[in-house]
């Protein structure tokens, strides 16, 4: 089902195309930005950048003066806006009619909400779709309803993250494969090294591993059925549960229980985490640590279906409320921004995984890239709803209350599907 | 009523007549006081009752962030715009809202209630009467009482977050300063955000420490308008201290007290940013109050208009019944409110 997503969307996108007649002649159009001087290209473009205030916006600015040389009358205003507020702030300047930038920096779940609320501009045709070499999962995350409303900046998913000196400690060899081999892990690293084995942060979408590793999934978008309470999902997450009873993992905090996580590991007072990309360079840095040469970086362990881990990242998006006659200047500068060259640049100064598939060749020597190559190749795409931003809540409550507080996962979990019914999506039926 | 009648006799009989007389008599001598009322009741209409209205209108309809435009619109960029009718638009949906969110439905509504009432009720219980306790206590001569007092009212200068961001840090389980002491004094470190009632009684412990204040400066606002031969009369009849407290202070602060306790009450009823930002409704939504779930309604994912009306509507009705009674009761005591 998840990869009949983009092939769905492109033969949509095929017959958006045929149906339209007048299209041939926009399209000559659209393409002019590679014909325009860039130098007589003139606009001011505000973009929302919801990357990292401290670690990660120096490295965009960067890139905007980079831009800058080759678009000098192109002004771009660059915002900083906290991650954790931008989904709101954008809906409400859009609602509103004002105060919304012309460029955004949205997560991957955002893209189909925004766009079935009609605040983005489709990119069908404009030369961003057409000359772009996107990696097809991060790329599918734009479509909504046949159309594309965006390009992808960054990709990330989870992976397992481990402290090599205390691996050293326990005399583990590999970085576990299965969450059983996490298990016998965790009680050679409390027994050697002193130390808990893995916190498992109580949040749903860490949770997610767990189901993929049984093979379960949140919803069919096909059959419009909710799979929550699914037979494999369960099994999933009593593997989680487990890890807390069984002591391999403590139990985690119902408040704050990531920034709990991260401090503990970059402590060195938790042997392994489950966790993206986005921290690598926060770990490294941090001087307790030990460097990036100490952090280990493995693919989610699998359950008895295999590993997989969910899919997550960054797009770019064009708010409908821009000024067609910024188009050229937007897509120009979106483009910049995208091409293998500039997501190289971000590869190797943060880290960041690319999703231009030109910009792997130019990264081949980067060890904070390749070493999350191994973790993407088993990385599922999300079910891309616009509902998709309403999955986490009750998955986030579904979470506390079996690793906290120690509920029957069969039941929570029939409530979780119940809740989905209601709240999430009551066009889908319960199987 | 008495210029109306004593009006009568110069006009013709008849009510319309005498109506028009009354109103532009009315006018003429209160024009001030409408000109000056005029403002405020624009004001009021504009910003009060328009979105009254509008919210109770939109709790009977299923309005939420896709169903509220006639048109979907698609701009492609640099090619057009396709517009469609929107297939499922906004309807009016009578009480479902209602139903859903009083047969537990969708959300936790009772849930919500109770907590709602056990925070309000506790939070009002520990603000008035430590409040009582210091005003007393401030209200008499000691050296150096207006710096204590300029302390004291810090609490209420800081924003509630910042109060809320340093309690929830206090309160860490791991690292936080109250679990240390209680290891220090050998006793073992709690969860506490990690269960219903720990994690309810640090957010009351946080707003207690943030509304204290406020109560303390209304009751010692109150203290001082006793008048003192009250207790030197009191003094000289040979009452206790416990007696004058009783039987002088607690009846001379009753007009401040039963404001206070209202007020108190509906702004710890709705009291949004201490729960919001130091239990985050953990564990598991079990310490939500009625404001943060009608906030999650409306602002988080796919913003449900319609359901944050429902829950403002019964959030207004559930204090307009508590402020009734409340006056009902207080009038029975022989209160003027």
């Amino acid at each position: 089902m998840r990869r009949t997503l983009p092939v769905a969307g492109i033969a949509a996108l095929a017959l958006v195309l045929s149906a339209c007649g007048g299209g041939d002649s926009e399209s000559d159009d659209k393409k002019s930005p590679n014909e325009v001087d860039p130098a007589s290209l003139s606009a001011e473009l505000t973009w929302w950048d919801t990357s990292d205030p401290t670690n990660e916006a120096p490295a965009f600015k960067e890139l905007i003066k980079k831009f800058n040389a080759e678009y000098p009358k192109v002004k771009i205003n660059y915002q900083s806006v906290p991650f954790g507020e931008a989904q709101n702030k954008f809906k409400t300047a859009a609602e509103a009619g004002q105060g919304a930038p012309d460029i955004l920096r949205a997560e991957v779940a955002w893209v189909p909400e925004f766009a079935a609320a009609g605040h983005l501009y489709a990119l069908d045709g404009t030369p961003l779709l057409e000359d772009g070499d996107f990696l097809e999962t991060p790329l599918s995350s734009n479509v909504y309803d046949g159309k594309t409303y965006g390009v992808p900046q960054v990709t990330d998913t989870l992976g397992l993250m481990y402290n090599k000196e205390l691996f050293a400690k326990a005399g583990i060899e590999k970085a576990p494969t299965t969450w059983e081999e996490v298990k016998e892990d965790a009680a050679l690293l409390k027994d050697k090294a002193g130390v808990d084995g893995i916190y498992v942060n109580s949040a749903g979408y860490f949770l997610l591993p767990f189901m993929y590793g049984e093979g379960g999934d949140l919803v069919d978008t096909e059959s419009k059925t909710i799979e929550v309470a699914s037979d494999e999902n369960k099994a999933g997450i009593k593997v989680a549960q487990d890890l807390v009873t069984s002591g391999a993992a403590p139990k985690p905090d119902a408040n704050d229980s990531y920034g709990t996580m991260m401090t503990l590991f970059k402590e060195g007072k938790v042997g392994m985490i489950i966790n993206g990309p986005w921290e690598v360079a926060n770990i490294s840095n941090d001087p307790k640590f030990g460097g990036f040469d100490n952090l280990g970086i493995a693919p989610v362990p699998g359950g008895s279906a295999g590993a997989g881990a969910p899919v997550g990242g960054h797009n770019y998006v064009v708010y409908s409320g821009m000024d067609e006659a910024k188009a050229d200047a937007a897509t120009a500068f979106i483009q910049f921004m995208t091409s293998a060259e500039s997501e190289a640049y971000l590869a190797d100064e943060l880290g960041l995984l690319p999703t231009n598939e030109g910009a792997y060749d130019l990264v081949k020597d980067n060890e904070r890239v390749s070493a999350w190559k191994a973790a993407l190749d088993v990385s599922v795409a999300r079910p891309w709803i616009p509902e998709g931003g309403l999955f986490f809540a009750p998955l986030d409550e579904m979470a506390t209350r079996v690793l906290v507080k120690d509920e029957d996962v069969s039941k929570v979990l029939d409530q979780t599907a119940d809740k989905f019914k209601s709240d999430v999506v009551p066009d889908y039926d319960l199987p | 009523m008495t210029t109306a009648i004593s009006a009568g006799p110069g006009h013709e009989p008849g009510p319309a007549p005498a109506a028009r007389g009354r109103v532009r008599r009315l006018l003429d001598r209160h024009w001030y006081a409408w000109a000056m009322v005029l403002p405020t009741v624009l004001v009021l209409g504009v910003l009060v009752l328009y979105p009254l209205f509008q919210g109770i209108f939109q709790s009977f309809t299923d309005l939420n962030e896709t169903n509220n435009r006639d048109v979907i619109c698609t701009k492609t960029l640099g090619g057009g715009e396709d517009c469609v009718d929107n297939p499922d638009r906004a309807q009016f949906v009578g009480l479902d809202n209602y139903v859903d969110l009083i047969t537990g439905e969708r959300g936790k509504f009772w849930l919500l209630f109770t907590n709602t009432i056990v925070w309000t009720t506790a939070c009002v219980f520990f603000h008035y009467t430590i409040g009582l306790g210091l005003a007393v206590l401030l209200n008499r001569r000691f050296r150096g009482r207006s710096l204590y007092r300029v302390l004291l009212i810090v609490p209420w200068a800081v924003p509630a977050f910042v109060s809320a961001f340093a309690w929830k840090f206090l309160f860490n389980p791991r690292f936080g300063l109250i679990n240390s002491v209680l290891v220090d004094l050998g006793m073992d470190p709690v969860d506490w955000f990690n269960h219903r009632w720990t994690a309810m009684f640090a957010a009351i412990v946080t707003n207690v420490w943030l509304g204290v204040p406020f109560m303390m400066v209304a009751i010692l606002g109150g203290l001082q308008a006793i008048p003192s031969d009250l207790y030197e009369a009191a003094e000289m009849d040979g009452a206790s201290p416990w007696q004058r407290f009783r039987n002088v202070t607690l009846p001379g602060l009753r007009p401040v007290s039963s404001t206070v306790i209202l007020l108190g009450t509906i702004w710890t009823f709705n009291m949004f940013p201490i729960i919001y930002f130091v239990t985050g409704g953990e564990p598991a939504g079990e310490t939500e109050i009625l404001v943060t779930g009608a906030f999650r309604a409306a602002f988080e994912g796919l913003r449900n208009y319609s359901l944050a009306a429902t829950y403002g509507v019964l959030i207004l009705s559930l204090l307009v019944v508590y402020a009734a009674m409340y006056r009902r009761v207080l009038r029975s005591r022989g209160e003027v409110w």
